[in-house]
C-alpha cells in the first residue's frame, strides 16, 4: 500500500480515472479500513547527483512540431488588442503554430499547488509553455525534474539578442530550463502627496508614516529589504543575517508602521490612498504613472530586488517544439520590441530601446510621448547605477529553505 | 425489494460522502503523522509531536480564530434575530420577498462582495473621506486592515445562514400558542422570553452551526480586510499547505481544528440539552 511502491495508486489519488470493477473492489477495500493507508508516504524525487549530459537529446528526440501551443501566462502581461493578440496572430502567420493564450496564473504558489501533483505523477497540466518567477517554486520544480531541458541550439535568437546580465542566473545556470519572459525590479513606491523625497529603505521605517507603510507578503521579498536596511547584500547572506533582518522587519511591525503585507493589491491600497509608502514592482507603478497618477518609484541606495519571470516547459507539455519555437521567436527585436511596449516591465532584449524611439519617431502627440517616456523611463531601462546596486532573491535549496521561511513567515503571518 | 429501498436511497449519498470526505480525512490523518519535504518525499513516522508543534507556534492565530468566530456569531444573532422575527410575524404576505432580499447578496460572488468592501472603507473612501473632511474622526483614522474590519466581513458574509435557521423556527412556532400566553395573563415580553424565545432556540442553534463554524475557519475576510495582526487560523494552513508545500502541519492543523469545533459544538448542544435541539434541528 505504499504509493512510492506502487505509481498507479498514487495516480489514481491525483487524478480522474474510469472504473472497472475491480477498481472499485480495491477501492472499497481502502476507504473500509483506514489502516490500508497508514503507511502510505509522499512521493518525492531527489534531484540526479549529475545531470545527464545527454538529458536534452533524450528529451526531444523523436518531437515534433504539432501546430499548436497552450501558453499559460499572467493577466496584462502581453499586447492585446481588443480580444485579439497582435503579437501571437504574427506568430502564428510566421510559423503556422495556432496558439491558444490562457491568463491563468495570478500567484506563483496557489498555481505550482494546482499542476504539482499533475507533473508529480506525470501527466499534462493542459499547459506547453508557462511563465514562472525565480524564486522557492521555480526552484523547486526545477529541483524536482518537473520542467523540460531547453535545447539552446534552437534557440539563435535568444543567443544573440538577449542582455548579458540575463544570461546564465544563478538560479538556472546556463538558462538550462528558462529563459526570461521579462524582468522587474522590487523598489518603493510613494505618494508625493504625503511623502517628502525618498531615496533610503530607511524610509520605510520612518515614524512619520505610520500606519501608512505598505510591505510585501512574500518572505523572499520582504527578507531582501531587511537585509538591505541592514547594509547586508542577499547573496552572501548567512542565516545569522536573516535573524537580524528579521528582527529589524519585526520591530517595524510592532511599532505599527506595517498596515498590511500585501500581495498583487498593494497598487489599489497606494492609488487609493491606504498606503502613502509601499514595496513596489517596477512595472504596475510605470503603469499607474502612465495612466496619470501621481507616483514615484525609486530604487533605495541601500539595494533593490531584481527578479524574473521565466518561460519554461513542463515536461509532460504535448507540444514542446511549438514552445521551444515561441520561446526564441519572442527574442526577435521586432517581437520584444511589440511586447515591451504593451508589457510595460523590463525586456530582455536591450536593441529594443532604440526600436522604440524609432516607433516614437513614427507617431505624433499622445502616443509619441508615452513611448519616449518608455523608452527613457529608468523603470523600463534601468540606469548604470541602479542596475549595479541590483540583487536577486537569496538562493536557497532544500535545508535552507526551510529554516528560511521559519524566519521570515511569522512576520507577514501574525 | 423493499428491505433493500432504504439503503438503496442512501447509496449515491453515502458513497459521495465515502469517496470525497471518509477517504481524503483519512489520507490527510495520515500525512499529518509523516515527515519529510516535498522534495525527498514524505515518509509515514507516526509521530504526533507535529500536532504539539504546530499549536505551540500557531496558538495566537488559533485562539484569535475561535474568538474572531465567537465574537462574530453572538453579533450574527444579535442582527439577525429581529429581522427573522419581523419577516416571520410580520412579514405578512410579503414573506417570500423579504427571504428573497436577504438571500439576494448570495447572487454575488464571496469574493467580489468582500473585495467591494475594500473600496467602500478605504482610507480616502466612500465613507471615511466625508466623515474626514468634516472633522469628525482623525486624519489616519482607518477601519481596514482592523479586528472590526474582519469581524464586520464575517458577519456580512455568514449572515443571511443566522437568519433562515431563526426565521424557519419562528415562523413553526403557532400563533395561538402565544395568544393563549396572553390569554393567561402573560405580558407581551413574558410571551416572547416565556413562549417564543424558547420555541426558537433550536433555530439559534442551527444558525450558530452555521455561523461558527465556517467563520472560525474563514480565510477570504481575513486575507482581504484584514491587516498583519487579524491572521486567521485558514490562512496559516493555506499558506502552510501551498506557500511552504508542509503538508504535515498543515493537515495537522485542520484536524485540530475540526476537533476544537466539535468538542465545541457538543458541549454547547448538552448545554441547551442535547435531545431536543439536535433533533429539534433537524426537524
Amino acid at each position: 500500500m505504499d504509493p512510492r511502491s506502487n505509481p498507479a495508486l498514487l495516480r489514481g489519488m491525483t487524478h480522474s480515472r474510469s472504473v472497472t470493477r475491480r477498481d472499485a473492489l480495491r477501492l472499497a477495500g481502502l476507504s473500509a479500513a483506514g489502516l490500508a493507508l497508514a503507511g502510505c508516504g509522499i512521493q518525492g524525487k531527489k534531484p540526479a547527483a549529475t545531470p545527464k549530459k545527454d538529458a536534452v537529446t533524450d528529451f526531444w528526440t523523436g518531437k515534433q512540431r504539432n501546430g499548436t501551443l497552450r501558453f499559460a501566462n499572467w493577466p496584462l502581461y502581453i499586447d492585446k488588442d481588443g480580444k485579439k493578440y497582435p503579437s501571437l496572430e504574427m506568430f502564428t502567420a510566421d510559423t503556422g503554430i495556432k496558439v491558444s493564450y490562457q491568463e491563468v496564473i495570478q500567484e506563483i504558489p496557489s498555481f505550482f499547488g494546482k499542476i504539482q501533483p499533475l507533473l508529480a505523477a506525470g501527466n499534462d497540466i493542459g499547459h506547453d509553455l508557462m511563465v514562472l518567477t525565480n524564486g522557492i517554486h521555480l526552484g523547486r520544480a526545477i529541483q524536482l525534474d518537473y520542467l523540460a531541458p531547453l535545447d539552446h541550439s534552437k534557440l539563435p535568437n535568444f543567443a544573440a539578442n538577449a542582455a548579458q546580465k540575463v544570461k546564465n542566473p544563478p538560479w538556472d545556470p546556463g538558462n538550462a530550463h528558462t529563459i526570461p519572459w521579462t524582468v522587474g525590479l522590487t523598489g518603493i513606491a510613494y505618494n508625493p502627496k504625503y511623502v517628502d523625497e525618498v531615496k533610503s529603505v530607511e524610509d520605510l521605517w520612518n515614524p512619520k508614516y505610520k500606519g501608512k507603510v505598505g510591505m510585501m507578503s512574500d518572505s523572499e521579498e520582504i527578507a531582501n529589504f531587511g537585509l538591505f536596511a541592514l547594509g547586508v547584500d542577499p547573496d552572501t547572506s548567512t542565516e545569522a543575517d536573516w535573524r537580524r533582518a528579521a528582527e529589524r522587519l519585526q520591530a517595524q511591525r510592532d511599532t505599527g508602521l506595517v498596515r498590511k503585507y500585501y500581495e498583487n493589491d498593494y497598487v489599489d491600497a497606494l492609488a487609493r490612498g491606504d498606503v502613502w509608502i509601499t514595496m513596489a514592482w517596477s512595472g504596475d507603478i510605470f503603469q499607474q504613472v502612465a495612466e496619470g497618477k501621481d507616483l514615484k518609484f525609486v530604487v533605495p541606495q541601500e539595494g533593490g530586488t531584481i527578479w524574473t519571470d521565466n518561460m519554461c516547459i513542463p515536461r509532460t507539455a504535448q507540444n514542446p517544439v511549438d514552445a521551444l519555437t515561441y520561446m526564441d521567436y519572442v527574442y526577435q527585436p521586432k517581437i520584444a520590441t511589440i511586447l515591451v511596449e504593451a508589457i510595460n516591465y523590463i525586456t530582455p532584449v536591450p536593441a529594443t530601446k532604440d526600436l522604440v524611439l524609432a516607433d516614437a519617431a513614427k507617431q505624433s502627440g499622445e502616443d509619441r510621448t508615452a513611448l519616449e517616456q518608455l523608452a527613457n523611463s529608468p523603470m523600463i531601462y534601468p540606469s548604470e547605477a541602479d542596475m549595479a546596486r541590483l540583487r536577486s532573491y537569496v538562493t536557497l535549496d532544500g535545508a535552507k529553505e526551510k529554516a528560511f521561511e521559519s524566519i521570515f513567515q511569522p512576520i507577514t503571518q501574525g | 425489494m423493499k428491505r433493500l429501498a432504504p439503503y438503496l436511497l442512501i447509496l449515491p449519498g453515502g458513497l459521495w460522502l465515502l469517496i470525497f470526505l471518509v477517504v481524503p480525512m483519512v489520507f490527510m490523518a495520515s500525512v499529518s503523522t509523516q515527515e519529510g519535504d516535498i522534495i525527498n518525499g514524505f515518509v509515514q513516522t507516526f509521530d504526533f509531536s507535529v500536532y504539539g508543534d504546530a499549536l505551540t507556534r500557531y496558538q495566537t492565530q488559533f485562539l484569535r480564530s475561535v474568538g474572531y468566530g465567537l465574537v462574530g456569531t453572538v453579533v450574527s444573532i444579535a442582527m439577525a434575530y429581529p429581522v427573522a422575527y419581523w419577516i416571520a410575524f410580520r412579514g405578512g404576505s410579503r414573506k417570500s420577498t423579504y427571504l428573497l432580499l436577504v438571500l439576494l447578496p448570495f447572487f454575488v460572488s464571496f469574493v467580489l462582495r468582500t473585495v467591494s468592501w475594500k473600496f467602500l472603507l478605504a482610507d480616502d473612501g466612500l465613507l471615511l473621506s466625508p466623515l474626514k473632511s468634516m472633522g469628525l474622526v482623525a486624519q489616519d483614522f482607518h477601519v481596514l486592515q482592523t479586528t472590526v474590519a474582519v469581524i464586520g466581513g464575517l458577519v456580512y458574509n455568514y449572515l443571511p445562514f443566522m437568519i433562515l435557521p431563526i426565521y424557519v423556527a419562528l415562523e413553526r412556532i403557532d400563533p395561538r400558542v402565544v395568544e393563549a400566553a396572553q390569554d393567561l395573563y402573560a405580558a407581551r415580553s413574558q410571551a416572547f422570553t416565556k413562549v417564543v424565545l424558547p420555541l426558537s432556540l433550536p433555530g439559534v442553534f442551527a444558525g450558530v452551526l452555521m455561523t461558527f463554524v465556517p467563520m472560525t475557519a474563514d480565510y477570504v475576510n481575513a486575507g482581504i480586510l484584514g491587516g498583519p495582526s487579524n491572521t486567521m487560523i485558514g490562512n496559516i494552513i493555506q499558506t502552510e499547505y501551498l506557500v511552504n508545500t508542509d503538508y504535515p502541519t498543515a493537515a495537522a492543523l485542520s484536524f485540530t481544528l475540526m476537533a476544537v469545533m466539535l468538542v465545541g459544538i457538543f458541549a454547547y448542544a448538552r448545554a441547551l440539552g442535547t435531545e431536543n435541539v439536535l433533533e429539534a434541528a433537524a426537524r
